[in-house]
């Protein structure tokens, strides 16, 4: 490494971490300059989110050593990580529900300050600015009331207020739209112009080689290389980081003499008294179909809708050829019609109990007798057929979800989906938080199932994924669908252009 | 504690953690019944303790004079744990059991037969916790508050129904009275029916599908929904089952003391409520089991018994209690931080 000790404010060597059996970390080095943004790349489950967490003080370190401005330090606490001036803003979103978008950022200040007395007026304006530049997030607002994005920008204002001199972003714009998280890049380039360090962990080489100075690439817990941004490749990242050559994220789309007529999913006239109207579209055998909007524009709604999760629906569905009435979610589950949440975390697992029970929970009917009684060993075997289906690295069925990195925690949340066969899926941000290898996984089961017959609709705010993924986009914009795209009027331009102005035709019926 | 050992906590539950076989799963599965072991462990010190500072304490007479004590009580255990993990409470657990003696009473007194008086007290007690489960699920109250007022309805109409005065039922047949003072052979029928209602209990929760839901639903109500289980219907059931079961301990109770009491159970469900979470329930719900919650509730009656022995005064007795509880929740809070 070039760098002379001088500019390093924060230095790991040889750290170590096991969790029983499972080492998710060894000996690993980190080196982070002043004021750069240095990102950190890694498949799910390298390690990444481990060896943050140790920097922040939640976790302790088996062995290796820390140093903070050449400093050796054991760091206890995440509190005691703050007062060092270590800001973090973790994968999972962790806020208050109940009170104030200000209350939540104030109690992060509150907590790492040494003073006796706070100046909360001051606090508040500077809380205040950062939400403005964010992303127009009202502090009095609770922050129940806000989507998943703005509370992810919540957090990242609460690490905002602290002065921090490191800055550790973990996965951030997982949860943010394309404009969020360009704000944020400005933000974070401010920063490193002010000589803060910002540690930048992410899936997306994009943001990675567009933003960051450098890389640190971590597979299976081991340091494997740091790379000058300016003197790499996202390939050679990517290989770096999986440790073989990926040659596509994306499976071949539909082919023209593929396209079927027959429709698996219609819905006709959908509507719910405030968040969407009159919305129609049919989902044909063989595609994937993908929805694309604005957050907020009620892509989410809609088809929570379809399945009875929330909201007093009006409208037809009819799932080949028949109308369904359904009233609850367990009626459309029965019918085949599942829905992956795209809030994992809040409503999508069961962070405390076992990959096996989350897998079946769709259905434990299926993996027990006609009686009524659990056969442990179906269920197990069903969570781990869908675990190698999925490439799941986990140490076994019976660990609590809670214990697996992120992205291998959604791989269990669409294992639960698949665990039921069902024939239409609603997939919403199927691959967040996801690394590039199981994304690229992801995509291809998701193409597979289309070619078997299951319909498939995936929504996402990565609009690349959507153009890559899909063979036809729906475009929602303030409950109705303002448009269609498919073959090459497909383009992130087209897209963002229908889902902001829409286009001055009422909606095709 | 640091946050690698709540992740091991985290898995306390036994009965969630299904393992496959192998070495490394046979230690975790150790650590999965960590809290039983060390109950077990704690409950076996207490006996050798005793069994040495009093002659008494392992006389035939004090062992069954214990079991009965924590026996009938273990049957409204079984509700409360049930209905913890689903992620209620119920404050009424006692006075809802004073509640069934008395009616029945009330009704024998009045020549209704004993069985068919019981069968009724029992059916008013489910409705009681029906209602509850209505204010709950359907209102969208909060179980505490809820059960709070149906604590204080119940023993009301305890008081009202006897003027205050226990109701003497010496005219009791005894093939009634068999339920509460019989024996078969040298096992109390009372120790039957509560091992009775303790297997099969255990069995349901751990391995049927119907039970299984009262997890998920605890665990997380709302991925709960999103898996498409009607997790209003779970709580409803749960919260009726409990004040079932409160139904059954007072008809068992009523049997046993050949009377009926309506000052009964004053206190009880801080008894319960704490042999539940001794023994691994979870107050924000999602875990715990039956066998945990029974040891609990040994623990908790053989401290009694042993106290009594030890002539600690009553009033040191409560302290003392209180304290195991405090202890027991202080270290469910320590399992639960990072549910945050
Ligand atoms: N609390 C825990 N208990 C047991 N194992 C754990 C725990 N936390 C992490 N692990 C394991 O350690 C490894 C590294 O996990 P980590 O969360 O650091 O991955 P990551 O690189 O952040 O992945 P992702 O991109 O999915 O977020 C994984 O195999 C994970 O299962
Ligand atoms: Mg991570």
């Amino acid at each position: 490494m070039t760098a002379g000790t001088d500019d390093l404010i924060l230095e790991i060597t040889n750290l170590s971490k096991s969790f029983g059996p499972i080492r998710a970390l060894r000996g690993v080095g980190f080196q982070l300059r002043k004021g750069e943004i240095h990102a950190l790349a890694g498949e799910n489950g390298a390690g990444k989110s481990t060896l943050m967490n140790i920097i922040d003080g939640i976790l302790r370190a088996d062995c290796g050593e820390i140093r903070l401005d050449g400093q050796p330090v054991t760091i206890t606490s995440p509190a005691m990580a703050q007062t060092l001036g270590i800001g973090f803003v973790h994968q999972e979103i962790a806020l208050c529900p109940d009170i104030t978008v200000a209350e939540n950022i104030f109690m992060a200040a509150t907590n790492s300050s040494r003073a006796m007395l706070m100046d909360f007026r001051d606090l508040e304006r500077r809380a205040a600015e950062i939400l403005r530049r964010l992303g127009d997030i009202d502090p009095t607002a609770p922050v129940r009331s806000l989507s998943i994005s703005q509370q992810q920008l919540v957090e990242i204002a609460k690490a905002l207020t602290l002065d921090c001199r490191v800055l550790i972003l973990d996965e951030p714009t997982a949860a943010l739209t394309e404009r969020e998280a360009q704000i944020l890049f400005g933000i974070m380039h401010t920063l490193a112009g002010q000589g803060i360090s910002i540690i930048y962990i992410s899936h997306r080489m994009v943001e990675i080689f567009d933003n960051c100075d450098r890389v640190t690439v971590l597979r299976d817990g081991q340091y494997i290389a740091t790379m000058n941004v300016a003197e790499t490749t996202p390939g050679e990242v990517v290989s770096a980081m999986v440790g073989r050559v990926i040659d596509s994220l994306y499976p071949p789309k539909l082919g023209k003499d593929e396209r079927s007529h027959e429709i698996i999913l219609d819905v006709r006239g959908l509507t719910e008294r405030k968040r969407f109207r009159d919305v129609s579209f049919q989902l044909r055998k063989g595609e994937i179909l993908g929805l694309a909007g604005l957050i907020g524009a009620g892509r989410t709604e809609i088809v929570k809708g379809i399945c009875r999760l929330e909201g007093e629906v009006s409208g037809e569905v009819s799932l080949h050829g028949r109308v369904l009435h359904l009233v609850h979610y367990a009626d459309s589950i029965a019918e085949g019609i599942v829905y992956l949440s795209e809030d994992r975390k809040g409503d999508g697992l069961f962070l405390d109990m076992s990959i096996a029970a989350n897998v079946s929970a769709l259905s434990v009917e299926q993996v027990s007798t006609r009686t009524g009684i659990i056969d442990d060993r179906r269920e197990n075997e069903q969570a781990e057929r869908l675990g190698a289906r999925l490439n799941l690295r986990y140490g076994h069925v019976g660990q609590p979800v809670s214990a697996l990195s992120g992205g291998n925690q959604q791989k269990v949340a669409i294992a639960k989906m698949l665990s039921v066969n069902p024939k239409v899926i609603f997939l919403d941000e199927p691959t967040r938080g996801v690394d590039v290898g199981a994304k690229a996984e992801i995509h291809r089961i998701l193409r597979d199932l289309a070619r078997s017959g299951v319909g498939i609709v995936v929504i996402s705010s990565e609009l690349p994924e959507l153009i890559g993924v899909c063979d036809r986009v729906l475009v929602v914009r303030e409950g109705r669908i303002a448009g269609e795209v498919t073959g090459n009027e497909m383009t992130e331009n087209r897209i963002m252009h229908l889902a902001s102005l829409g286009e001055q035709r009422p909606v095709a019926a | 504690m640091s946050a690698e050992g709540t992740i091991l906590a985290a898995t306390t539950p036994s009965g969630k953690g299904r393992n496959a076989s192998g070495s490394v799963t046979d230690t975790l599965r150790r650590l999965l019944r960590m809290r039983e072991t060390g109950l077990v462990l704690i409950i076996l010190v207490l006996f050798i303790a005793m069994s040495f500072a009093s002659p008494y304490f392992l006389t035939w007479n004090n062992m069954r004079a214990m079991a009965m004590a924590f026996a009938v009580e273990g049957v409204v255990v079984v509700g409360m744990t049930i209905l913890l993990i689903s992620g209620g409470i119920d404050l009424s657990v006692g006075s809802v059991t004073a509640l069934a003696m008395v009616i029945a009473g009330l009704l024998f007194l009045n020549g209704v037969d004993p069985w068919l008086a019981s069968g009724m007290a029992i059916a008013a007690c489910t409705a009681i916790g029906a209602a509850m489960g209505f204010f709950v699920t359907r209102v969208g109250l909060h179980h505490f508050i809820v059960s709070l007022a149906v604590m204080v309805i119940a023993r009301g109409l305890c008081l009202l129904g006897t003027g205050g005065r226990p109701l003497g039922l010496y005219t009791l047949p005894p093939e009634f009275k068999f339920i509460g003072q019989g024996s078969i052979g040298v096992i109390p029928v009372v120790i039957v029916i509560f091992v009775v209602v303790v297997v099969a209990f255990d069995f349901l929760l751990r391995r049927t599908t119907m039970f299984r839901k009262v997890f998920y639903t605890g665990s997380n109500e709302k991925a709960a929904a999103y898996s498409g289980i009607r997790t209003k219907k779970v709580v409803f059931l749960t919260t009726t089952l409990c004040s079932a079961l409160c139904g059954v301990a007072g008809i068992i109770y009523m049997a046993r003391f050949g009377s009926a009491q309506p000052t009964f159970g004053i206190g009880m469900e801080l008894n319960v409520i704490a042999a539940a979470v001794i023994g691994g329930a979870s107050l924000s719900g999602g875990s715990g089991t039956i066998f945990g919650a029974i040891l609990g509730t040994i623990l908790l009656s053989v401290v009694s018994s042993s106290l009594a022995l030890l002539d600690v005064s009553v009033y040191w007795q409560d302290i003392i209690r209180g304290s195991i509880l405090l202890t027991a929740v202080t270290i469910d809070h320590y399992l639960n931080k990072r549910r945050g």
